[in-house]
């Protein structure tokens, strides 16, 4: 052989390379151990996606048996203290389903291009605004609202007993403040879902689902999740307490 | 980077090697080069609808003439070394030695050469964000690199949880959720926040600046053309950081005046509510229960207590519009 | 105990045991190993959740959040305090406390040893490399999930928190991982035997930083059930000091991992500077441990300011203190700098070692001597300083110091001139070179091809005009996936190519290896390099929902992203068959490296060494005829079995280059 290069490699193994008799089981037996715990992470994976990273509170559907030009009635409530579930003392919305049941819910499925009237009755104590723009009414149909069968377009959320949410969907420029209650009334709701014979305001407006499908957040712009730095913290980031999407379908 | 493929020719002595990459790289850069700068740079983000947009485009376009050819470059040399300098073709010739240890030329000139091209890149950079008064970023709150334009519409930006509302001092400090710009105008945008950190991003305008709490981060742009731009917030701020975008319009003169002051008159009573214009307000860090922090004092009346709080109105002077 | 001979040869271990007749095997279910860790891990935390609930849940905002922040801390840090007494890692340091003289550690045989704190830096290693592949995966599969998401800008396959959280998770747990990935395993199992040592400097420390690292992960797995957390792998407070309980597994997570980091750093300067054999000069040190000394100072130096950050972090989510609240006397600027001081030197600690391990390859398979070695060297060094005065080119457009903007685009512009070495270095080696297209070289050319694209990148990033567009945007996520993936994962799997033959004595299947390769290449560049442009046309990060018109390239993305992760599986289903279920016996240097490691017998003997070599040449003449030896090897190895080992040991004379090594090793053993 001529000048060697440093490269061509030795095939001859290494006399003390590790032999199969190492092994303390056979070779099908490894292999069946290898796919069962592949099958054990690929189940496990599965699970955690499924039953926990997709979970979502229920989607009501509104858009279902709709007809054209017809509107939409939805009747929500906000409340101080959800009172059941993981985070009882969190702020929350409810949604009533077509049905007539109070849904832990703030997703539905809404027709495009559709009049939907909304009636709201607000439960919770209310306080100033961080930011006193989201105290004007915007984005309804006619920029109308009515608080307690009153129009109204602003509310001074320094005075009485201050707001206690808005109902705002960003994307679209819509914006509805909702004026609080005593916080000290005799009858103040202390957990959902709550009824009409507590302290309540009842606010109504409508507005138009854009004509593009697609999902579309709203959320509050009170910073009334309490505990947490600026109050924005748990029940604001959480779907199904103070957010929530309009899912419009053709 | 650029020219080491010659040096690397004449003082390894290959054969032809190097003169042949040297050729092909001169080429390849001959043509890729004008080919971007007059077909692709001009459609390159961000476009060119202001002073600041444009000048990110120039940058961006000239950077690529010194990139194009030094990525084509590298990955020519490693083409042409896997093509011919295989294994497999055989040969004897010993390939190692002090020679293909080192070699002080090559390497200074690699050295210097990179040094250079680096070294320019900085100055044009610097130039090039100073010039143009900040090229669009956010400055902070008290700008060095300022516009020559005599006169400034400052465009207040508040970024909350979560969505972006504009302030516009010089109409009476209303307050909208839509952006509006004059075009043929200098803008400071005002950039703040009332909770979490934001980031304003005018895309189309080439402005871009974080919004922080407490902090007034000024960022300057000239407006050229008439169009849509969208705003995004580039700044992570929680679950509806995704969804914190809106759409803003540059419009002429005119047609702005006209919008700022119907609306100065529409909003009055929404404008009284709101805190005195200031560069920057003070929210209260605790929510609406107001028990974060176990040492909140009543300070204010129990409505307020999280009101934002202006920071200082002496500061609020009337710039001119 | 007196100095003695065997000390200064690098005989001494813990415990003092002579390597003869110390084989002890002992049922892998008896003592301390990973399931007696996980039930002090359980019982930690839950004694951390008794105490914290004992101390705060009268505590205003837990009345009235229910979200006990106190609790969360102390039972994660007790967790991993429970992990780490239940594996035995702190054994040593208790005994020695309380006075008493531990057991001498002995070496250990059968599989149980991969299931235990054990001071072997070669079975540390092999732990080290399941342990990356796990964390790894797990990112890997979070990013499947946040890719499935972009399929659609405006339907949403999760919710919008739920977004936020995997891509969070996904960054965190890659990061934690990237610290490690080769500094972890490769780095562990070949230090000692690159330089000629028998051991770590400190072998406890080398395990515990492997406890520790192990316990990161799982402490970042329970942010997932306790919410997630909403601030990316950067954690900017003063969202962070507003997020659900998963925001504590982030911090504790940092803290824990980075820990181990700090002393996986010293132990790596310690072991480099003290611990080569005699005529190991700088000047002889392999490459890869250059860039290794580089790292360690960086994960020694930079790590502390995290996890101090991340103790403030703590401090104002659960004391109520406002270390980066602003309207309480903080500042949120504080975070951003004491993060990105450590974040950016943390980049290049995910950047040197696989410069390091490309810088090994490449002389094997172009079988010439790695070009500009001094420069290479002296680069990773520069790089590692400069990293320290670069950091806030992460803030440009944050209105922290804008008057500084010009230095930092300097000195970030700066850095690129001893990266761009390695392409120096590289592409000197290649010159007229012999490739040999194996796999870890394919590997090694692709880190050349990838890494430029990153590294090009981040010059327009640096450029401040330009950064005021694609700052925090997808074109900055392509561009460090291109730099940590596009390099340190493609150098990663590379070294494992190149050294599992020596660390197992097994070979990899190459048809698997080589299908491994060519779709993790085509498939990592289909899926980040349509992200440039993306970000260049408008897309942030961290997004849920995105412009319609970008829906082609990000479905192209995603639909690349799901090959670029089945390529993976072909790694999974070789690394499995090859090395535990149809194991084929390695040559003992079956590419032909004149490296030190390579020169030992396979299966490498507990102490590397039955007597310290004594260190001629550095390992990289390549292409010459009379090549020098590079160590005394004949008297290294007594015991039989080194006869397969070295070949460029044997006899002397002509040495690696000369053809007597094709014959068949040495005959004198
Ligand atoms: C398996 C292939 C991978 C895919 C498909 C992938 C995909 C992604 C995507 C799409 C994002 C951006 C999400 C967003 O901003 O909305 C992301 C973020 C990120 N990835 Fe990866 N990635 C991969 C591997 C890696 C690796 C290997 C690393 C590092 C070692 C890494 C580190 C990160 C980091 C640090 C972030 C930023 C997280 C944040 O914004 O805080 N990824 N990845
Ligand atoms: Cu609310
Ligand atoms: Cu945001």
């Amino acid at each position: 052989m001529g000048i060697a290069m440093a490269w061509p490699p030795r095939d001859e193994p290494s006399e003390t390379v590790r032999g199969k008799g190492r092994y303390v089981v056979g070779r099908s037996a490894r292999l069946g151990i290898f796919s069962s715990l592949l099958a054990v992470a690929v189940g496990l994976v599965v699970f955690v996606s499924m039953a926990y990273l997709r979970s979502e509170p229920p989607t009501l559907d509104f858009a279902a048996g709709h007809s054209q030009g017809q509107a939409v009635d939805m009747t929500l409530q906000t409340v101080g203290a959800i009172g059941f579930g993981t985070h009882p003392s969190w702020v929350s919305y409810l949604t009533q389903a077509p049905d007539g049941k109070w849904v832990h819910t703030t997703l539905w499925d809404l027709p495009a291009n559709t009049r939907v009237n909304v009636t709201i009755d607000q439960y919770d104590s209310g306080s100033a605004l961080r930011n006193p723009q989201v105290g004007a009414v915007y984005g309804t149909l006619g920029n109308a609202a009515t608080l307690n069968g009153k129009p109204f377009s602003l509310i001074d959320a320094t005075k009485g007993n201050g707001v206690g949410h808005t109902f705002s969907i960003p994307t679209l420029g819509i914006n509805v403040p909702l004026y609080g209650v005593n916080g000290n009334a005799k009858n103040f709701c202390n957990s959902a879902p709550c009824t009409l014979s507590e302290a309540h305001n009842t606010v109504e407006f409508s507005f138009m689902t854009p004509k593009t499908t697609g999902q579309y957040g709203w959320q509050c712009f009170v910073p009334c999740g309490g505990g947490y730095v600026y109050g924005n913290g748990g029940p604001m980031q959480t779907i199904s307490f103070m957010d929530g999407f309009l899912k419009v379908v053709s | 980077m650029s020219d080491q493929q010659a040096t690397v020719s004449r003082t390894a002595g290959g054969p032809n090697h190097g003169a042949r990459l040297a050729v092909a790289w001169l080429v390849i850069s001959a043509i890729v080069d004008p080919l971007f700068w007059f077909a692709a740079g001009p459609h390159m983000p961000p476009g060119d609808m202001t002073s600041s947009a444009s000048g990110a485009q120039f940058d961006f376009n000239v950077l690529m003439m010194a990139a194009l050819p030094v990525t084509l470059g590298v990955w020519l040399y490693f083409g042409y070394a896997i093509v011919n300098w295989r294994a497999s073709k055989g040969g004897s010739d010993l390939i190692g030695g002090p020679k293909a240890r080192g070699n002080m030329k090559i390497q200074t000139a690699w050295i210097a050469s990179t040094t250079i091209v680096v070294l320019s890149a900085f100055v044009f950079g610097t130039v090039e964000l100073i010039v143009p008064a900040g090229a669009g970023g956010g400055e902070g709150p008290q700008p060095i690199w300022t516009p020559t334009s005599k006169t400034v519409l400052p465009i207040q930006v508040i970024g909350q949880q979560w969505k972006f509302t504009y302030r516009y001092p010089t109409y009476g400090g209303f307050e909208t959720d839509t952006l509006m710009v004059p075009n043929n105008t200098t803008i400071a945008f005002h950039v703040t926040s009332l909770d979490v950190i934001h980031d304003f991003w005018a895309y189309q305008l080439g402005v871009k600046a974080d919004a922080n709490p407490q902090q007034d981060n000024v960022a300057f742009t000239t407006t050229h053309a008439l169009g849509k731009v969208t705003v995004r917030c580039d700044e992570l701020c929680g679950i509806w950081h995704g969804a914190m975008f809106n759409y803003g319009h540059v419009v002429s003169k005119t047609t702005f005046q006209q919008w700022a002051s119907s609306n100065e008159t529409q909003l009055a009573a929404v404008t009284k509510l709101l805190p005195p214009f200031s560069w920057t307000y003070t929210a209260d860090a605790n929510g609406a229960d107001g028990v974060y922090y176990p040492d909140n004092v009543d300070k204010y009346s129990k409505i307020q207590v999280y009101g934002a709080q202006p920071v200082s109105v002496a500061q609020a002077v009337k710039p001119t519009s | 105990m007196a100095i003695s001979m065997h000390e200064s040869v690098g005989l001494g271990r813990p415990g003092e045991t002579p390597p003869s007749g110390a084989d002890r095997r002992r049922s892998p279910w008896l003592g301390q190993h990973i399931g007696t860790a996980l039930v002090g891990a359980v019982a930690g935390y839950a004694l951390g959740h008794f105490i914290g609930n004992s101390i705060a849940s009268g505590y205003a905002n837990v009345q009235l959040n229910r979200q006990n922040n106190v609790a969360t801390v102390l039972a994660l840090t007790l967790g991993v305090v429970g992990w780490l007494l239940g594996v035995g890692a702190l054994n040593y340091p208790i005994l020695k406390l309380v006075g008493k003289e531990p057991a001498p550690e002995i070496e250990e045989k059968g599989w149980g040893r991969y299931f235990r704190f054990t001071l072997d830096h070669k079975v540390v290693g092999m732990q080290y490399i399941i342990g990356v592949l796990l964390f790894l995966f797990t990112g890997g599969l979070l990013a499947m999930a946040v890719r499935t998401e972009l399929l659609s800008p405006t339907t949403h396959y999760f919710g919008p928190g739920t977004y936020i959280s995997l891509v969070s998770e996904h960054g965190t747990v890659m990061m934690m991982m990237a610290t490690s990935i080769i500094t972890g395993p490769i780095a562990g199992w070949l230090i000692p035997l690159m330089i000629g040592s028998r051991r770590m400097a400190f072998p406890r420390v080398e395990a515990f930083s492997f406890w520790m690292f192990t316990a990161g992960y799982l402490v970042i797995m329970t942010a997932l059930p306790y919410g997630g957390f909403p601030t990316g792998w950067t954690g900017y407070a003063p969202l962070q000091t507003q997020a659900v309980g998963g925001m504590d597994s982030y911090l504790v997570g940092f803290a824990v991992v980075g820990t181990g980091m700090i002393t996986a750093g010293f132990n790596i300067i310690v072991t480099i500077i003290n611990y080569r054999a005699p005529g190991m000069t700088w000047s002889r040190l392999p490459i890869f441990i250059w860039s290794l000394l580089a790292v360690a100072s960086l994960l020694a130096l930079a790590t502390p300011t995290l996890v101090t950050g991340g103790l403030f972090g703590i401090l104002d989510r659960t004391a109520q203190t406002a270390f980066y609240v602003n309207e309480r006397g903080g500042s949120a600027f504080l975070w951003q700098n004491l993060f990105w001081f450590f974040g950016h030197p943390e980049v290049y600690i995910m950047a040197l070692p696989g410069f390091g391990v490309v810088g090994e390859i490449l002389p094997v398979f172009t079988g010439k001597p790695l070009f500009g070695y001094r420069v290479g060297a002296a680069g990773m060094i520069g790089v590692a300083l400069l990293s320290f005065f670069v950091w806030q080119h992460h803030l440009f457009q944050s209105g922290i110091n804008p008057d500084m903007r010009p230095l930092f685009m300097l000195t970030t512009e700066l850095i690129s001139i001893p990266t761009g070495f390695i392409y120096l270095t590289g592409m000197g080696t290649l010159w007229k070179s012999k490739i040999r297209f194996e796999v870890p070289m394919l590997f090694a050319l692709a880190l050349y091809f990838n890494f430029l694209l990153g590294g090009i990148s981040g010059v327009f990033l640096s450029d401040v005009p330009v950064n005021v567009t694609v700052h925090g945007s997808f074109f900055v996520m392509a561009h460090f996936h291109y730099t940590i993936m596009g390099g340190l994962v493609f150098a990663f799997f590379g070294g494992l190519y190149y050294w599992l033959p020596k660390m197992t004595g097994k070979t990899l299947n190459k048809k698997l290896s080589l299908i491994h390769f060519w779709m993790m290449f085509i498939f990592f560049n289909c899926t980040f390099f349509p992200l440039f442009i993306v970000g260049l046309l408008g897309q942030p990060r961290r997004v849920f929902e995105y412009a319609q018109r970008l829906q082609g390239l990000n479905d192209f993305s995603t639909i690349s992203a799901y090959m670029l992760a089945s390529s993976f599986l072909v790694f999974t289903a070789n690394f499995a068959w090859s090395i535990f279920i149809d194991p084929k016996p390695a040559p003992a240097n079956p590419w032909g490296s004149r490296g030190l490691e390579w020169q030992s017998p396979t299966p490498v003997p507990f102490h590397n060494f039955d007597r310290i070599p004594v260190i001629y040449a550095d390992p990289y003449h390549y292409g010459e005829v009379d090549a020098p030896d590079i160590a005394d090897f004949d008297k290294v190895w007594a015991t039989a079995g080194a006869g397969a080992s070295s070949g460029g040991a044997g006899g002397g004379g002509g040495g690696f280059g000369a053809g007597t090594t094709i014959e068949g090793g040495p005959s004198d053993v």
